[in-house]
């Protein structure tokens, strides 16, 4: 196994993982740099959203290795692999309809982490700061007493990723973060991604080729678990090979 | 002054209610019943405990236990266990063939107190072991369970499991355990006559206290951002989780929570009860404790109190009438609440009460007098909650 350290914020080298023999992800190695936009595309099945599972520990690889600031993630529990800085937002809006936004980022704070901690937890001026501010990034600073389930769809997207904003991540991982939005929203959003990915890497998993244009510093093409094509979006989209599989379709 | 009041209490709503529930138990209860009544009441206030606990565990926690009568028992029997030893001292126990240890090991033949029992011949080992016991217990099946991500179903059948396996167990055990009859013939306390009217009285004020401390110390956690995590986990686990959570260790946490509260129940039941035995361990009781969650509203601490008391209630008049159709109509009672109102009394409260307090005028003028505000000024108040919490500070 490759054990060198790397500048890289995310070095995945070698991973593979199988299930029942199928390799849904089939050799893999992908790089990220300090405050990169990162997308993967490719078509149904090619097995982007495994690479998110494998990466925030949902999934166990097979083999291969995932350093994310030269620590190794293929061993860590999930909580242990949010706790050293990679957020993950989920394909369908993953938030708590139950409580209010506000609740939902308050909960979301990095801080009160441990079951005592959590009980003695105050909401300090402090807290109400950050989520003031991160409320203000997602849009949603007039909505902070409504009740999560209540937000349109685009809004309920844009709250977990403000779930993830308050962690401070140093990766953020995003699975489709448009789909479902109206174009206004998708402008929005696009918007929002180019402010955030500020100081931080993004990895961006998306269909919609507009979409991935307006944010993307390097395009990742995924084919059956393994990679097509890597470069910016123009060299990606004028490969033969990607026009094949994936555009030309 | 205002973090105790909205931590403890719930803010406004949930402080009437709590006064109204400590005013119907501490005051208009003792007024009205003759102490066998009230006795009955404590015995049901004791199953409380049990249905505050699920309110936690499966309201909020969304981890359903078929199996609270375990530490409900596990908590009985430690304070029989205590009193037992001292109702067998060797002046009382002469005609034995081995004095000095309950009757019915020497019954079973056993000549010497087993080891397990030897440290609650002391009442402060005993009170130690009924507030560490089950919640240790609790632990273990907890951090086996939730560590391995068990739950939901399989959840509540192994704790179901349990439950009947520990009744086998005490059952089989008898010289140990008193086997089905169980720990009987309980009298004193540190040479205190347990069964003497004034001694009920004490315990009933008693177990009114602790039940409204546990409200309070429940509210407390409620309440706080560990509230908030047990209402996100039931709803998106995988989001807490992802959030930088141990998700297992929260619920470990408020299964031994819930344990410890229906231990404490459980020794208050022996105390007042005057015995203990295996069937309030098994199947039927840990079905009856969610039943009476269910019924008051498992998203309701006080509610589940009011639960508790209704069915009890509803089960003493009923099956001293007719006693083989009890049980049917609490299968049938059990059925509607989960089809037809879900949320139980607590949210048929919180859906029809306002009619209640409209049509009976004399409620909501009563209400104005009693937090001495003008009927005006309750609407202002209503409006703007931030007047009406000053107004109830100043109570």
């Amino acid at each position: 196994m490759v054990s060198n350290n790397t500048d890289f914020t995310l070095a995945v080298e070698d991973l593979t993982v199988s299930f029942d023999g199928f390799k849904a992800v089939d050799n893999l190695t992908l790089y990220l740099d300090r405050n990169e936009l990162h997308v993967v595309i490719g078509p149904n099945g090619a097995g982007k959203t495994t690479v998110l599972d494998l990466i925030c520990g949902k999934t166990k690889s097979t083999s291969g290795s995932i350093k994310f600031l030269n620590k190794e993630l293929t061993n860590m529990a999930e909580h242990e692999i949010v706790r050293a800085g990679v957020g993950r937002k989920f394909q369908t809006p993953s938030i708590y309809e139950n409580l209010s936004v506000l609740e939902n980022l308050e909960v979301s704070y990095p801080h009160g982490r441990g079951v005592f901690g959590s009980i003695m937890f105050k909401r300090t001026s402090e807290v109400i700061e950050k989520i003031h501010q991160i409320a203000d990034q997602i849009m949603l600073r007039d909505e902070l007493e409504t009740e999560a389930g209540l937000l349109s769809h685009g809004q309920k997207q844009w709250l977990e990723i403000g779930m993830l904003l308050i962690q401070d991540p140093q990766l953020l991982m995003l699975d489709e973060p448009v789909a479902g939005m109206s174009v206004r929203e998708r402008e929005q959003t696009a918007e929002l991604l180019n402010k955030i990915s500020q100081g931080r890497s993004v990895l961006v998993i998306e269909h919609d080729m507009d979409f991935v244009e307006r944010i993307a510093d390097k395009v990742t093409v995924l084919h059956q678990g393994k990679i097509l094509a890597a470069g910016n979006m123009k060299e990606v989209q004028a490969d033969p090979k990607v026009i094949e599989v994936y555009l030309g379709h | 002054m205002n973090f105790v009041y909205e931590k403890l209490f719930g803010g406004k709503q949930g402080f009437i209610g709590l006064l109204i529930l400590a005013a119907l138990i501490l005051i208009v209860f003792p007024l009205f019943f003759d102490i066998f009544r009230l006795n009955l009441i404590g015995k049901y206030l004791t199953y409380a405990f049990a249905a505050v606990s699920l309110v936690l565990l499966w309201g909020y926690g969304g981890t359903l236990s078929l199996g609270q009568g375990i530490f409900f028992g596990l908590g009985g029997y430690g304070m029989a266990m205590f009193l037992k030893l001292e109702a067998s001292s060797a002046e009382n126990t002469s005609i034995q063939s081995t004095p000095g240890i309950p009757d019915f090991m020497d019954w079973n033949q056993i000549t010497e107190l087993p080891w397990f029992w030897v440290p609650f011949n002391s009442f402060t080992l005993t009170l130690i072991a009924i507030l560490t016991i089950p919640a240790l217990f609790a632990y273990i099946i907890g951090a086996a369970m939730f560590k391995r991500r068990v739950g939901g179903v399989y959840f509540a059948i192994i704790t179901q499991v349990i439950a009947v396996i520990l009744t086998i167990l005490i059952v089989g055990q008898q010289g140990f355990t008193g086997g089905i009859n169980g720990i009987t013939d309980l009298r004193t306390l540190n040479g205190w006559d347990i069964t003497s009217d004034s001694a009920k009285y004490i315990f009933y004020f008693i177990n009114c206290g602790l039940l409204i401390a546990v409200i309070i110390a429940s509210r407390f956690i409620l309440t706080s951002k560990f509230g908030s995590l047990l209402l996100a986990m039931r709803d998106k686990e995988d989001r807490v989780r992802f959030s930088g959570y141990d998700v297992s260790n929260f619920k470990i946490f408020v299964f031994c929570f819930a344990a410890l509260i229906s231990a404490i129940g459980g020794a208050l039941f022996t105390l007042q009860v005057g015995f203990m035995s295996p069937s309030f361990v098994g199947i039927v009781p840990s079905i009856e404790m969610v039943i009476f969650a269910a019924v008051g509203g498992r998203m309701s601490l006080i509610g589940a109190v009011y639960g508790t008391l209704l069915v009890n209630a509803g089960k003493t008049a009923f099956s001293e009438s007719f006693p083989e159709l009890w049980l049917f109509l609490m299968g049938g009672l059990f059925i509607s609440v989960v089809m037809f109102f879900p949320n139980g009394l607590a949210g048929l409260w919180d859906d029809y009460g306002h009619y209640v307090t409209r049509h009976f005028s004399f409620l909501s003028t009563l209400k104005n007098k009693l937090f001495k505000k003008s009927p005006s000024i309750a609407l202002e108040a209503a409006n703007d909650s931030n007047v009406s919490e000053q107004q109830m500070t100043k109570l």
